[in-house]
């Protein structure tokens, strides 16, 4: 397959399915007010003693936007599968991991991305300023893409099955805490003074092996769920 | 011998319901001696005193954690890529023996951790580590039992493995960087053991005990799963019995 096909097999599921988010655009929203929501709760639980926050900033905000990404897996292959289109896609004639990474591609622009673009925001409300701001958005532009990649393979090993949402997060959450101790581990270290450049290198090292084994492993898994 | 025979479940179950007890004595001798070598043996630590014993039980069900993991996920790639039913059901006999490990090498941890740095729980890279393979086989364990496709629930929680392994080794690294308290590796392969010769004996005894322990447990476990999917060891018992019934007339 030359390389323009490959392209726009991955570009044409994209196209679809920001388009149906579009449609349905309080799906994204209900992610958005989730992670607000969630991270306003610590300060409420914690104590305001800026202090604090500032230190559990790096962990709340990346605990929160592990789970905003959790929440929305669900949407990632279920609509798909219910309505027969996932059926489809596997008996297409290009490859199915090819698919599955536009589709993943496309729950992270709906999903990931606003968690990114909304994090200095959040920052803001525990403390942080200048350059940990600049980690804190850098990390999650690197990692919030391999949270939904490894997410990616949970939701398609339980499409279909009973009890799935709570299943999808006892397989997936174990597999985040590399992803959880680079990320939160950038922003401390640049908040400590030593530069987050290590942590961020292992994230974007952690997102190059998900790119390249993780639709590999989710195709797999809708292959199965789809026997 | 042609041992591929061994791969259909009419074969194996024989084989191994002969295997499970020459296994289990093997385990049974070496647990005790390792036991006895273990307390009675092995010199007091100069700085840990008597508390350090636990690390006979700790660190070879520590090491049989992982093993059984690894050994799992082989099992789980071999039926993905043969499509054997028996490496599924041997992958699905390994989960409970593993996680059992797993939770025991928590639990010594914690006991050893008491006395020794003052905390029963420490937020340390190796016990977290551990904790976390502890989710992992619980995943595939709840996995499986969640899908009631049995040709589904074989094949993805084998793909659920096969991703663990691979993030097994990310965790423990990640874990490592994250935050150490433990004590370094007292037992390595590339700089040779600090230990005492007889401590290193108990050790490596009770490792070799757990593990045929491990392979007598699992083996009784994959004849029951047998017995569950296939109802074809009834079937034998069943012409055992036609069989006497012939002979005693």
């Amino acid at each position: 397959m030359s390389h323009s096909s490959m392209w726009d097999s991955i570009s044409g599921i994209i196209r679809r399915d920001l388009l149906l988010a579009m449609r349905r655009w309080s799906d994204a929203a209900m992610s958005v007010f989730f992670l607000v929501i969630v991270v306003s709760l610590f300060p409420l639980g914690v104590g305001p003693e800026p202090a604090v926050l500032r230190t559990i900033a790096p962990g709340v905000l990346w605990v929160a936007a592990l789970l905003t990404c959790l929440l929305s897996l669900s949407r990632v292959f279920t609509p798909d599968y219910l309505d027969g289109v996932l059926e489809q896609m596997v008996l297409v004639p290009q490859p199915l991991s090819l698919l599955v990474l536009g589709k993943v591609l496309a729950h992270w622009v709906i999903s990931g991305l606003p968690v990114v673009l909304l994090s200095p925001l959040l920052g803001l409300q525990f403390g942080l300023d200048g350059e940990v701001l600049g980690v804190l958005v850098l990390s999650l532009l690197l990692g919030t893409p391999t949270l939904s990649m490894i997410g990616a393979i949970g939701a398609a090993l339980v499409l279909g099955v009973r009890g799935s949402g709570l299943l999808v997060a006892l397989l997936v959450l174990p597999l985040y805490v590399p992803v959880l101790i680079f990320g939160a581990g950038a922003v401390t270290s640049s908040m400590a003074g030593i530069g987050g450049e290590a942590n961020l290198s292992l994230l974007g090292a952690c997102l190059v092996l998900s790119l390249f084994l993780a639709p590999w492993a989710t195709a797999a898994a809708l292959r199965i769920a789809l026997e | 011998m042609i041992w591929s025979k061994y791969s259909a479940p009419q074969a194996f179950y024989p084989l191994a319901g002969r295997l499970i007890p020459w296994f289990a004595a093997v385990a049974v001798i070496l647990m005790g001696v390792g036991l006895y070598i273990g307390f009675f043996v092995a010199p007091t630590d100069f700085q840990q005193g008597e508390s350090y014993r636990i690390i006979f039980v700790h660190v070879p069900a520590a090491w049989m954690s992982m093993f059984l993991y690894v050994v799992m996920a082989i099992w789980a790639g071999v039926g993905m890529g043969l499509n054997a039913r028996l490496s599924f059901m041997m992958a699905q006999a390994i989960a409970p023996t593993g996680a059992m490990f797993t939770f025991l090498a928590l639990l010594t941890g914690a006991m050893w951790g008491k006395p020794t740095w003052g905390a029963w729980w420490v937020w340390d890279a190796r016990l977290t580590s551990e904790l976390i393979l502890l989710f992992q086989y619980a995943g595939v364990m709840l996995l499986r039992t969640s899908i009631d496709d049995l040709r589904r629930a074989d094949r993805s929680s084998a793909v659920f493995a096969l991703v663990g392994v691979v993030n097994v080794p990310i965790i423990y690294y990640s874990v490592q960087w994250w935050n150490t308290l433990h004590q370094g590796a007292s037992v390595s392969m590339a700089t040779g053991s600090k230990m005492a010769a007889t401590m290193l004996m108990a050790m490596l005894i009770m490792t070799i005990a757990f593990w045929m322990y491990s392979i007598a447990v699992i083996l009784a476990r994959v004849r029951c799963i047998m017995i569950e999917r296939e109802s074809l060891p009834v079937w034998e018992e069943k012409q055992a019995v036609i069989h006497e019934a012939v002979e005693a007339r």
